[in-house]
């Protein structure tokens, strides 16, 4: 046996408290952060991540003492991310608790930043997150992809995926890997909240164009769209929210799932 | 109270290892330097940062030696960086080691994805004192891109499987050293923490 295929939750972190965003308009109270994790870490989470989506002043001080928190009550990895913009902020995560930083459109505005946190506290916390979406207006120097004869290539996305780049993803995932990130975390923006499964053209090419690993996020709407990503492409992880807050799936039993069909997986 | 040291070179989040120590109901201090009385019954050498920065951060700030401060009776449990620590030397960098396990720190082969991350099982090879009450295959959270290449394999209670053979416990004297994470690798992980603050306690 060599590695196993690691299911992660994801919690969208907003003034302290977890929300769930419903089709991308109404934003629902979806409990407490510390109070999920240590839920999720106990039903056999492999890893959380949280994204900050607080947008204001106080989001370093409210990072902070979630960090510290869900530090103390957990004993499995976690990310947390959103709003990064400096090496501040980053060390500000770390030194607090956290095991890896997340970081976007600081990494897309000012690429350096990858190596400097690399040199600073290792590949290992470093993750790159790209949100990437198809762009049918062909352009020169991009990885060119077709589906249902329509050509298109996929973009890099930043601000939450609000802003385009003219960024070609594959590129930039080459080039994250080069200047020190440890990993990827993949969101399709496509695939991203219609719950019909994995963007699995998307996670295929950029996995097998990075040598580190890379997790799957975006579009995950019940536990067979996580074996389809790892049937189907050499992802390492699957990221996905709303289906733990259902008790029928939970983490115990979509992974429980995932062994009887022949993914390896921690149980 | 069972009292223990970790190690602090300054790199990076010692958060999560000391909360587990205090959990298992160990005192914690972290130290920064070798010169005071070592008053502890046990030191850790935490598994965050870099091979070179490391070494040097205890070099510089302490005149004291490693294996003076701990001599032959104080247990040490060194963590992924901080059991690498332990071997002559590190393709990482060029700093030497403290040498108390003979071999080296070598790069995992490029075949594999580097960093080994993630959840991977132990294959145990002979009983130690950090096995003992773990199953054979338990799973434990790793994240590293090298590994040991002891010169005995006398030293290796445990190896995981990635590609090439990779060390995953030694034990050699009062010197006890994990490649993966036991403060992240959940309730296998508690007990490996206890079974070190066993031997604290003796």
């Amino acid at each position: 046996m060599t590695l196993t295929k690691r299911i992660i939750p994801c919690l969208d972190v907003k003034n302290g408290r977890v929300v769930k965003g419903l089709n991308f308009e109404s934003i629902k109270d979806a409990g407490d952060p510390v109070e999920l994790a240590a839920k999720y870490s106990a039903e056999g989470a492999d890893e959380l991540v949280f994204l900050d989506i607080t947008a204001s002043n106080e989001q370093r001080a409210t990072i902070k003492e979630l960090v510290r928190k869900v530090a103390s009550v957990i004993n499995i990895p976690f990310t947390v991310g959103g709003g990064v913009k400096s090496i501040d902020d980053a060390r500000n995560i770390l030194l607090n608790g956290a095991d890896k930083v997340g970081i976007n459109t600081s990494a897309i505005k000012n690429p350096p930043i990858i190596t400097e946190l690399m040199t600073l506290f290792g590949r290992q916390c470093i993750v790159v997150a790209i949100d990437a979406k198809r762009n049918y207006e062909i352009k020169e120097n991009v990885n060119i992809f077709s589906e249902n004869e329509k050509k298109f290539w996929f973009e890099v996305f930043i601000f939450g995926g609000k802003q385009g780049t003219g960024i070609d993803a594959i590129s930039w995932a080459k080039k994250a890997e080069k200047l020190g990130a440890g990993e990827i975390l993949l969101t399709s923006i496509d695939a991203d909240g219609t719950k019909n499964g994995y963007d699995i053209l998307l996670t295929k090419s950029i996995v097998d164009n990075a040598s580190i690993p890379v997790i799957a996020s975006g579009g995950c709407g019940k536990p067979d769209d996580m074996v389809e990503i790892f049937e189907k492409s050499n992802v390492d992880a699957a990221l996905a929210a709303s289906i733990f807050h259902y008790e029928t799936h939970g983490v115990k039993g979509v992974k429980s799932f995932l062994k009887e069909k022949k993914i390896p997986v921690r149980l | 109270m069972v009292s223990v040291a970790i190690f602090d070179y300054g790199a990076g989040n010692i958060f999560s290892l000391k909360n587990s120590l205090e959990q298992a109901g160990a005192s914690v201090d972290v130290i920064t330097s070798f010169d005071k009385p070592n008053v502890y019954s046990g030191l850790l050498l935490p598994g965050v940062g870099n091979f070179d920065p490391a070494m040097k951060s205890i070099n510089e700030n302490s005149k004291t030696k490693f294996q003076d401060f701990v001599k032959t009776d104080t247990p040490v449990l060194g963590i992924c960086l901080g059991m690498e620590m332990f071997f002559e030397k590190s393709e990482e960098g060029i700093e030497k080691g403290f040498n108390v396990i003979d071999g080296e720190i070598v790069v995992l082969p490029s075949t594999m994805k580097v960093p080994h991350m993630g959840w991977n099982n132990l294959e145990i090879k002979k009983p130690g004192t950090i096995l003992e009450g773990v199953d054979e295959g338990s799973w434990v959270y790793f994240v590293h891109s090298y590994r040991a290449k002891p010169k005995s394999d006398d030293v290796i209670t445990a190896e995981s499987d990635y590609g090439v053979r990779v060390p995953a416990v030694v034990e050699k004297n009062n010197f006890f050293g994990t490649q993966f994470h036991p403060e992240k690798s959940g309730d296998v992980g508690k007990i490996m923490i206890q079974n070190f603050l066993n031997v604290c306690k003796k």
